[in-house]
């Protein structure tokens, strides 16, 4: 640590990765005594939380360069003030389009923990090294289950093809390079969102190979998430995580 | 919701550090060894637990029978000198 005040763009990067591990976790949580089978229901709660502890560390750090605490940011801002990607917001749909979802974002994390690691910024490269062991459990446990679900039944491999099929698009938003991303990757900061992309390709391939599912045609390109551009389902998200602390200020337990 | 098949059924052995035995913890299902693997994982070793874990098929355990308790167990209730502590050691012996 330096003790320097924390600049702006990395306040900024900080709460973008922060926002996408808080809102998956908050969408995976609507599993909680809804999954399959209680160990499952467990075994997604441990993600879930793992991703809310990351979110923590990375608003928490994120916000001490405005003087905001992690509970302020995940409490008390808007939903267009939310720099997540769309893909962590999307509706679990069906165990399949969860498990698809995970998959494809755990690998994703992974790259990104990977090469943050090495980041010009200690605090994010030990947040990184940390959160790096639990992402390589969650993409061990989806992969197991998209292996499972695309080279299972009739029934399952066509339920696991239709989720990569409506989640595909939304990964492309994982690697664009914005002004901020640029500026940060220029700092030596965080890795250029494409240049994840070749590495995430490569063991998505493989998985999706290995689960006989096909992986789709780069088309349709939904995103704006970073700019706080947000699906319709969010708002209704938003509510839920924010209701509470909202209704009763201050609250604790 | 409908009600879905039930997976198999799995014992779960914990090694809690280097150099103790695996100690039976629980059963959990699963739908194979990787997954049970896994799950045992998650539901027993969250705390930090263990070392090591084992998952066995609840099928391949083959457990004596309750009915069968006063056969099995307790002939040996009243066998004293099968245990060390009945043997009174000879003056003059060392090592023992």
């Amino acid at each position: 640590m330096t003790g320097q005040l924390l600049d702006a763009d990395t306040a900024e990067y900080a709460i973008r990765l922060g926002d996408d591990a808080l809102i998956l976790s908050q969408r995976l949580s609507e599993w909680s005594a809804r999954s399959p089978e209680i160990e499952e229901d467990i075994a997604l709660m441990n993600i879930a939380l793992d991703l809310l502890g990351q979110a923590r560390t990375l608003l928490s750090y994120g916000g001490s360069a405005s003087g905001r605490s992690e509970d302020e940011l995940a409490y008390l801002r808007e939903e267009r003030q939310f720099t997540n990607v769309q893909m962590a917001e999307l509706d679990n749909g069906d165990f399949a389009t969860t498990m698809v979802r995970q998959l494809l974002f755990s690998v994703y994390q992974y790259q990104l923990y990977t090469a943050l690691r090495s980041s010009a910024d200690a605090e994010l490269a030990a947040i990184a090294g940390k959160a790096i062991k639990e992402v390589t459990y969650h993409v061990e446990h989806s992969a197991a289950w998209v292996c499972r679900l695309g080279d299972g039944t009739e029934l399952s491999h066509q339920r696991a093809q239709t989720a990569v099929d409506v989640v595909w698009p939304f990964t492309h938003e994982l690697f664009v390079d914005d002004e901020l991303a640029e500026r940060v990757a220029a700092a030596g900061t965080g890795p250029l969102p494409s240049s994840l992309r070749a590495g995430w390709l490569s063991t998505v391939d493989r998985l999706l190979g290995e689960a006989t599912l096909a992986r789709p045609e780069d088309n349709w390109r939904p995103g704006g998430g970073r700019r706080g551009l947000h699906t319709q389902g969010f708002g209704f998200l938003l509510a839920e995580l924010q209701h509470l602390h909202r209704s009763h200020q201050g609250a604790q337990w | 919701m409908t009600a879905t098949p039930t997976s198999p059924l799995w014992e779960v052995f914990v090694r809690p550090a280097r150099g103790t035995n695996h100690v039976h913890v629980g059963s959990l299902h699963a739908a194979d060894a990787t997954l049970a693997l896994q799950n045992a994982r998650d539901l027993y070793t969250r705390r930090n637990e263990g070392v090591s874990i084992w998952v066995v098929p609840s099928t391949a355990v083959v457990a004596s029978s309750p009915d069968e308790k006063d056969a099995f167990f307790a002939p040996a209730g009243d066998k004293v000198y099968r245990h060390p502590t009945f043997y009174s050691i000879p003056d003059g012996v060392e090592h023992l």
